[in-house]
């Protein structure tokens, strides 16, 4: 069944000002195989993916397609050596017809053979096994249709190596089953298949060998059958100690005994299962998984970001309704977004008003904080968590991203809430910052705030929560906490923990 | 060298532009004919003690468009899109005016009052319907307001059936031109009382920062509590306000109201007042009194190539040229280019003086 090598990538290099985003990676495609691409967010997965089809030109390194040095600069470069890809959105036109978009802008002709066209499309997805004719309009097939289509497309173009990039994320189980036996028709064609998706269950259900990265470095190339689920876990979380051990040390993890401050039963929103979560005064817990495994969508129902679909909450033990995020703010609860740029901060807007952001719109449109006011605000923030701004009015934009962070976690610290949700408050900043806000969650805790903490990085969960909530698929699989904290014990449970909130 | 970098800082601000371009008529102007802008004292029709000149009769000619300018600003930075139905949204709240005036007894202050409030009133309704459709429905504004920019002058001449009525009354005669014994015109203090408004509005609610935070990042806005599709339709509600002002300007000038001409063509003036008043047309940030100057640049260039006289066919083509420049002048990427010229010199003169004090 194996072939030979189809697709060579050698020493890939790729910087980004102020990152390097790939280093020194390898990634080799054979014929006949359907690879799998792993790695948690920012691991270089889908800059390796760029590179591969044209929309980043590496800065080091070569790409050997069929053992011959092939150059790539550009989406029709990928194309002409035969690398195709389909995107987890679709991008084809839903407005024209299922044959027309298999078709579109591959025709030198200035005349359109509508005939032949139809035939020839029409016996592509016969051969794949396709249910889709060539005359029916695109949007009226499903989303896994669409997809197949797609990849149809990309058949047809005389691929040879086939990438799919979060193709499952948005179908459903039967559709997953007909794409995946799709796959397994053209992988028995001797197509080469490229698979990232962060569903560790659909990997071992359809790839033959996994390729893992993470923070821009290759960490190795295993068969899919050899490489055991926690072990798989394990490689791409990392297991290296870290700079901030010392931090472990400090803190025993007491199990906090006070008062439940919030407490749901079924809470589900558009984005969310419903699933059941209490969290004690003074108490750090958090939220892990891999990517997409459901742990933001559930801080989110929790602060009314989403639409909240169905549950019951309770804080301090009498029942609330929060479906928006001023209910949530006004119980005293506090968010910080996963995404900064995209839900955290104001760019434009200087430092002083970003920090004053919230406790404003708690006060209302019309008891304005007044200038000296919110200038004493920023200025004692500003100082408290050491940030670094050239004054109070600077755009908030123009600082690094552990400042804007710094700038985001000042805006809730002066609403002063009981309950503060931190989601990845530590992605994408420097280690010393990362230190201070983890300083800074058990400092909080002292205080009596509750503190819900998620991150990518284990370790430093590990070191914050006093109990973890472990989440794989969308679904609760397991509760952590005491003696149980422990990495090794973290990662067999995202592997192989049982689903808790399977039936709603 | 601490104030050469002030006024580097203050040089490269939203202001510059529509501060650079005014001064650069005003020098063209006076090279041009010194005595342009001499001012006039001078007894008017009524015997008033007026103020006259070309000066005054630009700032005044503008006051429609500044009040205008002022509420899209606001509609600008929340929605990141303009209402191109101001002209016809002025026109029926005109027409509801000189409705209301027509069918009291007598023209008062009251009825005047009475009717300047209908036609508020309608105006925010109409400017709610605008509102509606953008913050709700999540249309697009410029297309949303398209419906009413298409029928609003029908409906304005169904209000008062078709005809072009007059209203004579010296109250609407004050408000048109001269109130006795105050020289300055009248539309020129409304545009004062109404920057005041504004100004106080910002002063004593959160508006302004709300309404750029929608505009600048509606996700993190809503996170944070902001409830975005009031703000859109209050921004939308606030515009009507100042469309019936200008309205009623407009009227009051003439003295009646022509549903087909009565401030034809003003909203794409507005939109440009807004834009080069360095506002972005995207949405975020925003200063009303960049709009308010930018205002006065478009009135004073018509005026000035008027005074030309060049011919009024050939005035559009004129403006459009002076346009161009100064949008694209405006434009970031002048603005960066710029910044890094200023950056590059400052840097030399740096090191120039280093080397001076070694």
């Amino acid at each position: 069944m194996q072939e030979a090598t189809l697709l060579q990538m050698r020493h890939i290099d790729k910087r980004f000002p102020g990152v390097l985003a790939l280093n020194n990676v390898d990634f080799t495609l054979r014929g006949g195989e359907i690879h799998a691409l792993m790695g948690e967010n920012g691991a270089g997965k889908s800059t390796l993916i760029k590179i591969l089809t044209g929309v980043y030109q590496m800065d080091g390194g070569e790409i050997l397609v069929e053992g011959e040095q092939a150059t790539i600069r550009s989406p029709q470069d990928a194309q002409n050596h035969g690398i195709s890809t389909v995107y987890q959105e679709i991008t084809l036109c839903p407005n024209l017809t299922v044959g027309e978009n298999m078709f579109i802008g591959r025709e030198n002709s200035p005349w359109i053979k509508h005939k032949e066209r139809e035939e020839r499309a029409d016996e592509i997805l016969g051969q794949l096994g396709i249910p889709a004719r060539s005359t029916q309009q695109l949007g009226s097939c499903s989303l896994a249709v669409q997809q197949m289509v797609a990849i149809a497309r990309a058949v047809d173009m005389n691929c040879k190596v086939l990438i799919l990039d979060e193709p499952t994320s948005s179908l459903d189980d039967k559709e997953v089953n007909m794409l995946f036996s799709l796959m397994k028709d053209l992988k028995s064609k001797g197509v080469g298949i490229i698979f990232v998706t962060h569903f560790l269950e659909q990997v071992y259900e359809v790839s033959d060998r996994i390729t893992v990265l993470r923070n821009g470095e290759l960490v190795g190339e295993y068969l899919t059958s050899e490489l055991p689920q926690v072990e798989l876990v394990a490689k791409m979380i990392g297991k290296e100690l870290d700079e901030l051990s010392a931090l472990s040390e400090v803190d025993e993890k007491k199990s906090v005994q006070g008062e439940v401050f919030y407490e749901a039963r079924d809470l589900s929103s558009s984005d969310a299962m419903p699933f059941d979560f209490t969290i004690r005064k003074g108490e750090v817990n958090g939220f892990t998984g891999l990517l997409g495994s459901g742990r933001s969508e559930s801080v989110r129902a929790i602060f009314g970001a989403d639409k909240v679909t169905g549950g019951k909450v309770k804080i301090k033990g009498e029942e609330v309704k929060i479906t928006h995020p001023i209910d949530a703010m006004k119980h005293g609860i506090g968010y910080l977004a996963e995404d900064r740029k995209r839900d955290g901060i104001i760019a434009d807007l200087s430092v002083r008003e970003n920090i004053i952001l919230a406790l404003q719109v708690m006060n209302g449109m019309f008891k304005p904080i007044s200038r000296s006011e919110s200038e004493a605000f920023a200025d004692e923030y500003i100082k408290v968590l050491n940030i670094k701004t050239a004054s109070r009015e600077t755009p908030v934009g123009s600082l690094s991203g552990g400042n804007q962070q710094k700038v985001i976690l000042a805006r809730w610290l002066l609403t002063h809430p009981d309950y503060l949700i931190l989601d990845e408050p530590t992605r994408g900043i420097d280690v010393g910052t990362k230190l201070e806000i983890q300083k800074l969650v058990l400092k909080l805790a002292e205080d009596g705030v509750s503190v819900t903490f998620i991150s990518s990085e284990v370790e430093e969960m590990l070191r914050t929560c006093s109990r973890l909530i472990v989440m794989r698929d969308r679904h609760i699989v397991g509760e952590l906490k005491g003696q149980d904290l422990t990495q090794a014990k973290v990662m067999k449970t995202i592997a192989g923990g049982e689903k808790q909130n399977e039936n709603e | 060298m601490k104030t050469n970098k002030k006024l580097f800082a203050g040089g490269l601000g939203q202001l510059t532009i529509p501060v650079i371009a005014i001064v650069l008529l005003v020098i063209f102007n006076l090279i041009r004919d010194p005595g342009f802008f001499g001012i006039a004292v001078m007894h008017n029709n009524d015997g008033n003690i007026v103020l006259t000149g070309n000066l005054i009769s630009i700032i005044n000619g503008a006051s429609e468009l500044a009040v205008l300018a002022m509420g899209m600003t606001l509609v600008t930075a929340a929605c990141g899109g303009q209402d191109i139905s101001v002209g016809a949204a002025a026109a029926i709240a005109g027409s509801v005016l000189v409705k209301v005036l027509k069918s009291a007894s007598a023209i008062n202050g009251g009825t005047v009052i009475l009717a300047f409030c209908s036609a508020c009133i309608v105006a925010m309704i109409f400017g709610a319907f605008n509102g509606v459709l953008v913050a709700v429905f999540k249309i697009q504004p410029m297309i949303a307001t398209l419906i009413l920019y298409t029928c609003g002058r029908s409906i304005a001449y169904w209000i008062n059936g078709g005809a072009t009525p007059t209203v004579s009354s010296p109250i609407i005669n004050a408000i048109g031109s001269f109130i006795p014994g105050i020289p300055i015109p009248t539309p020129v203090l409304i545009v004062a009382l109404m920057a005041i408004l504004f100004k106080l509005l910002f002063h004593f609610t959160s508006l302004e920062l709300f309404t750029q935070s929608v505009g600048v990042n509606g996700s993190a806005a809503r996170l944070n509590g902001i409830n975005s599709t009031f703000i859109k339709l209050l921004s939308f509600i606030i515009l009507g306000v100042c469309v019936s002002v200008a309205g009623t300007i407009g009227v009051s000038r003439l003295g009646l109201i022509n549903h087909e001409t009565l401030l034809l063509d003003v909203e794409m003036d507005t939109i440009l007042a807004v834009a080069i008043g360095g506002n972005n047309l995207g949405g975020g940030k925003f200063k009303i009194s960049g709009s308010i100057i930018g205002a006065y640049v478009i009135q004073m260039l018509t005026i000035t190539l008027y005074a030309m006289k060049v011919s009024s066919t050939d005035v559009k083509a004129y403006k459009a040229i002076v346009i161009i420049l100064l949008v694209v002048i405006g434009s970031p990427v002048v603005k960066q280019r710029f910044g890094k010229l200023v950056e590059k010199l400052m840097s030399n003169k740096k090191t120039v003086s280093v080397k001076g004090a070694e």
